[in-house]
């Protein structure tokens, strides 16, 4: 899925890369606060074991196989922000060194690979565990749709990208049907993988999954025959208020809502696929597309056929708005953790010169 | 660990190219990419020249042709894609041995087969003649935020490491017998993902410590400092600034 050099054109690649940029920036800020100082370390590991499982095939029929993308893995086993950069340092790698994916697409290969598929995943999976129940099954069900979204998701912002600097005019409706089609499909191989990972390393080390932070519980002594709760060691178990569980099911809801409709979209758009192929005279002529490598190109082909078009637009539109709003109480999410954090930090500033 | 981290597409030499400062050559295989994406497609000449002078730069580096055409095998994926387009696209349809292709789709399979053919060859010419290190440090020179660079670093120091992990957990699983068949078998992949993550990670607690007890503080120690003469830079940047000019005579030609 690594997009190639040439695929999207100049100013749109540049617009990417800003984007990306962006993205790396608040996610090396937000990583200190997920790893505190070991950072480096710690998320250079994490980045070896996404480039490792990416080359895990597993089977899927008949002789093909897929492998892993990580996005989602990555946002659920150590955090949003370090899963961001783990995945872009992987995608930097590949594009200097293996000449995986081209290095005037390395902007739109991060946001498209990286930023979308974990902010996706991070947000429905914390969405699904607020509602459901507070157990171990919950975190796999619930990586499993955040999986299982992030990667048509992941299309979806694709062609996105592609409508706005796309290099070839092939209509938008069947890029988006192709490409959510298939990537759906991968989705559910992605959806089982990531879920039965999760599962795994919450069997064996919970303490290691950052999804599943508020769900240990709490250490019991036993004193003279009763069950008393012990100390608690570390400030955990964030406090719990109905406007988080109230914002968290409007993001699972917006997201769900979004992808039913792209996909109600889809269909009526083939057909209009269709019609327009039977009675399309072909008015598009060489000349005018002899011009077409340049930035403004795509408004006057959208012009051309919007009535094509538009079906596709309306689902990019509404990828669009999702992620914005996603984004969005991403954010407000974020800095009430952020100042839940900075409290703990605090508290453990203080107790850094007792213990030594 | 001890064979070093030389990577596979890394050609030892001593040619001028690959004494260039590593960010110089970055800056430039950028700049080259760059001017190729934003040449218009029409002028199929001009990406001939681009092919000429990549090939020229091999030359000067003594990279084999045989090397460079193999590497470039790396692009296939999406040359299927490209392949599709003459089929899909919409537009001015042509007659090209009795099968009915569509004009901007050939037009578009092109663009993307030349520019992203180009881009590749620029990536694998600029990997074959760096240093793992000295890329890394051409990064940082090159701005790119130290807390990246050293994640980038671990992440390819240890990434052997971690892949051989995977390697010998394989090795083990079908040492007793297993295959992965189908959906069935999914469970014991993931289980062997999760396994390798509590690894990586363990092993990532202990990087830390051990780097901590030898004094680490936030930033590594940078020991050999790369500066780049004039010389250099105008030596390393003739290669995007041919290709600026054949791009700005593909435009107005």
């Amino acid at each position: 899925m690594h997009v190639p050099d040439g695929f999207i054109d100049a100013p749109v690649s540049a617009a990417a890369g800003v984007v990306a940029a962006g993205a790396v920036a608040v996610s090396l800020r937000g990583a200190r606060r997920e790893l505190d100082e070991r950072t480096a370390p710690l998320a250079g590991l994490v980045a070896a074991f996404i480039f490792a499982v990416q080359m895990l095939n597993f089977p899927v029929a008949a002789g093909t196989s897929g492998h892993l993308l990580g996005g989602a893995l990555a946002a659920i086993l150590v955090g949003p922000y370090t899963g961001v950069l783990c995945i872009a340092v992987v995608l930097l790698l590949q594009g200097v060194l293996f000449a995986d994916g081209g290095l005037t697409a390395l902007g739109v290969n991060i946001t498209v690979m990286g930023v979308v598929t974990a902010l996706v995943a991070y947000a429905l999976f914390r969405g699904l565990l607020k509602v459901l129940p507070r157990k171990r099954r919950s975190v796999t069900v619930a990586s499993f749709v955040a999986a299982l979204v992030s990667v048509p998701a992941s299309a979806a912002a694709f062609v996105l990208v592609y409508a706005l600097g796309g290099t070839t005019e092939v209509p938008l409706g069947t890029v988006f049907t192709a490409m959510v089609g298939v990537h759906t499909l991968i989705g559910i191989g992605e959806a089982a993988i990531t879920a039965a990972t999760v599962g795994a390393v919450i069997a064996v080390r919970p303490d290691l999954v950052h999804g599943a932070r508020g769900l240990t519980t709490p250490l019991k002594l036993r004193v003279g025959g009763e069950l008393v709760d012990a100390e608690p060691a570390v400030i955990e178990g964030p406090v719990r208020s109905p406007r988080k569980v109230w914002i968290a099911g409007l993001v699972a809801s917006l997201v769900l809502a979004g992808f039913v409709s792209f996909y109600a979209s889809a269909s009526p758009d083939g057909l209009e696929k269709v019609a327009a192929d039977k009675g399309f005279d072909k008015g598009a002529e060489n000349r005018e597309h002899a011009s077409a490598d340049s930035p403004l190109a795509d408004y006057g082909v959208k012009d051309v056929d919007n009535a094509r078009l538009s079906g596709g637009l309306a689902g990019v539109i509404g990828v669009g708005a999702t992620v914005l709003v996603g984004t969005g109480v991403f954010v407000v999410v974020r800095r009430r953790r952020g100042s839940e954090a900075s409290g703990t930090v605090a508290s453990e500033g203080a107790r850094t010169p007792e213990s030594v | 660990m001890g064979a070093g981290h030389a990577h596979k597409l890394y050609v030892r030499g001593s040619s001028p190219v690959h004494a260039l400062p590593p960010h110089c050559k970055l800056a430039a295989v950028l700049c080259f990419v760059v001017v190729v994406v934003s040449t218009p497609r029409e002028a199929v000449w001009a990406f001939g020249l681009y092919a000429v002078l990549i090939g020229a730069v091999a030359a000067l580096a003594r990279i084999p042709a045989g090397f460079l055409l193999k590497r470039l095998l790396f692009e296939v994926p999406f040359v299927a894609f490209a392949v599709l387009l003459p089929f899909v696209a919409q537009g001015e349809r042509t007659e090209v041995l009795g099968l009915s292709l569509s004009v901007n789709g050939l037009w578009g399979a092109w663009n993307i087969l030349a520019k992203g053919t180009l881009g590749v060859a620029a990536s694998v010419l600029l990997a074959a003649t760096t240093e793992l290190r000295q890329l890394l440090l051409g990064l940082q020179r090159l701005k790119l935020p130290p807390l990246l660079v050293q994640i980038a670093s671990f992440m390819i120091r240890y990434g052997d490491v971690i892949s051989d992990e995977l390697r010998r957990m394989r090795i083990a699983r079908e040492s007793r017998g297993f295959e992965a068949r189908g959906v069935r078998h999914w469970g014991v992949l993931a289980k062997t993902a999760g396994a390798l993550f509590i690894r990586s990670y363990e092993r990532g607690e202990r990087v830390h410590l051990a780097m901590v007890s030898r004094g680490y503080a936030g930033s590594m120690p940078v020991i050999d400092e790369v500066t780049a003469s004039r010389a250099q830079w105008s030596y390393a940047l003739a290669l995007p600034a041919a290709a600026l000019l054949v791009c700005l005579l593909g435009w107005f030609l």
